[in-house]
């Protein structure tokens, strides 16, 4: 489980990136809800923290792909791959993720930091 | 309707096919494209394709095992159309009648005159056309760009990463100035300059010289610039010349009503090749960016299929992006219609800023560099702030 941040530092309709490799994003969705998503489009590299976030989706920043938060499905190109969701889990008022250990699917030309 | 024609599969043909059966449509299908390849994205040609570091297979528009249905005629073209009995004549000596014609023809590459067969001289608009470019461009060490749009700056900016000596000559004040407005074209200038090109603006070309292979360019004051690799970067005109006979009303592109409608009944027409009336400008306005196409091929499809009775909600202002060198330039709106424009966030000078155009007070447009953030938020609050009639 990584620690995100302080529950206070994450209101509703915003999202952080976790600069783990790949990095991460967190959404606190209007509804308050939370869901954690790798922070790279799979279509090119764009930070998915950046994007819009609307109910349960967020609209990539760059070329306005939607992913789903919940399964990471993406609604139309030019993003075509799923992102790879992540679990949250709050605790004594502290946002935390627990990794997935499914392969990412990062973009191409993007590569995880250990593997450049 | 039992058949639809889809005439173009690129973008806005594929885009607007997927919305016809997302919305229910079950007949038949047929996507006749005069290029042999499967749909594909054309943004990335200008950019990593040609900088090697998309492959072709990356380009794909479709789905993986995505199922549309549909009959594609690829190598086909359509070369005419009878808009009062919807039958399209194909350049194979076929024809094809159909109940819903949905023309999706794009724009094609302006050339320069005198220039046609010449080796070295470039136009980019299909895989085709990126294909032969990187490979000349690969062997060569200057390139000239005759236009400063956005496909010419986007090669330069490729050219200079490939380690090319790059000239680029604009007639106007300063690259991609008529998509931005002159004073926030300065900084994305200033860019190119530090990145190593040599920008000639308020330049005009007198000739592209060379035998069977260009070798150089002339300038109208008798400069002579050499030239391994000349790329004509002078905007692109929408594909309707096989439309002259057809009824359909034309102008620049064909023109459409505020829901892709074209003056024949049954037929509409999408993405590059259409003017659609624009009700916050008071007239038709072609728009040729990826998000255009994007979001009227859903409006096209449903005019299409209730016969013109479901009243869209007016298109929003159109967003563009271009990617320079490692810069995110984005752009929203219409910059002509601003009487002022002010930086709001980052400083030019830094490479990274927000840009604010305003009309009476009211913002008109917003330009990002390297903002993908704040540039978000601002492009949200345009798409959904009222439409002012214009
Ligand atoms: C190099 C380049 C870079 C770009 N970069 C960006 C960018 O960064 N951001 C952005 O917003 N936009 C960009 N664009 C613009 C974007 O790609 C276009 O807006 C988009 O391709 C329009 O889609 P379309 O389907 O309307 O037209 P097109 O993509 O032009 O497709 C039209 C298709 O119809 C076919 N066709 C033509 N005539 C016939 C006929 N008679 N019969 C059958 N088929 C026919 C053509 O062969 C073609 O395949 C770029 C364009 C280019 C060329
Ligand atoms: S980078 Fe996300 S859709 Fe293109």
């Amino acid at each position: 489980m990584i620690p995100a941040c302080p529950l206070a530092s994450l209101p509703r309709g915003e999202a952080i990136r976790l600069d783990v490799d790949p990095p991460i994003a967190v959404f606190h969705t209007e509804d308050g809800e939370f869901f954690a998503i790798d922070d790279t489009c799979t279509h090119q590299d764009a930070s998915l923290a950046d994007g819009w976030l609307e109910g349960c989706e967020v609209e990539c920043p760059l070329h306005a792909s939607r992913f789903d938060l919940r399964t990471g499905e993406v609604d139309a190109p030019p993003a075509k791959r799923p992102v790879r969701t992540h679990q949250v889990v709050v605790e004594d008022d502290v946002v935390y993720v627990v990794p997935s250990e499914a392969p990412p699917n990062l973009p191409p030309g993007v590569a995880l930091k250990g593997q450049a | 309707m039992r058949t639809v024609c889809v005439v173009g599969a690129s973008l806005a043909g594929l885009l607007t096919a997927r919305a016809l059966r997302a919305q229910g449509y079950a007949g038949r299908l047929v996507v006749i494209g005069e290029e042999r390849h499967r749909p594909y994205d054309r943004p990335p040609l200008s950019k990593d394709f040609l900088r090697g570091a998309l492959g072709e297979a990356d380009l794909a528009l479709e789905g993986e095992g995505e199922q549309l249905e549909a009959e594609w005629r690829l190598g086909v073209a359509a070369t005419g159309l009878d808009a009062a009995a919807r039958r399209i004549e194909l350049s194979d000596g076929g024809t094809l009648t159909a109940d819903g014609v949905v023309i999706a023809t794009g724009a094609a590459a302006r050339r320069l005159p005198g220039t046609e067969g010449m080796a070295g001289v470039h136009t980019l608009r299909t895989l085709d056309d990126a294909r032969a470019l990187r490979a000349d461009l690969l062997r060569a060490r200057r390139l000239v760009v005759i236009g400063g749009g956005f496909v010419g700056a986007e090669v330069a900016a490729t050219a200079r990463e490939l380690g090319l000596d790059v000239t680029l000559v604009e007639a106007g004040q300063a690259p991609m100035a008529a998509a931005l407005g002159p004073d926030m074209a300065a900084p994305i200038a200033a860019l190119h300059e530090r990145r190593g090109v040599r920008l000639l603006c308020g330049t005009q070309v007198a000739e592209v010289t060379g035998g069977d292979r260009v070798d150089g360019v002339r300038l109208a004051d008798g400069t002579l610039l050499p030239a391994d690799v000349v790329v004509v970067g002078i905007g692109a005109t929408p594909t309707i010349a096989w439309l002259a006979e057809s009824g359909l009303d034309l102008g620049d592109g064909v023109l459409c009503d505020e829901g892709g409608a074209t003056s024949a009944p049954g037929i509409v027409a999408v993405g590059d090749c259409a003017a659609w009336y624009d009700p916050a400008l008071g007239r038709h306005h072609r728009v040729e960016h990826w998000t255009g196409a994007r979001m009227r091929a859903v409006v096209a499809a449903r005019t299409l299929l209730s016969g013109g009775i479901e009243r869209p909600e007016p298109p929003r202002p159109a967003y563009f992006w271009s990617d320079q060198y490692d810069v995110k330039i984005q752009f929203i709106g219409h910059p002509h219609e601003a009487d002022s424009v002010s930086v709001e966030a980052g400083d030019p000078a830094e490479g990274s800023f927000l840009a604010v155009y305003r009309r009476e007070g009211l913002p008109v447009a917003v330009l990002g560099v390297n903002q993908v953030r704040l540039f978000t938020r601002w492009r949200r609050q345009l798409e959904t702030a009222p439409v002012q009639a214009g």
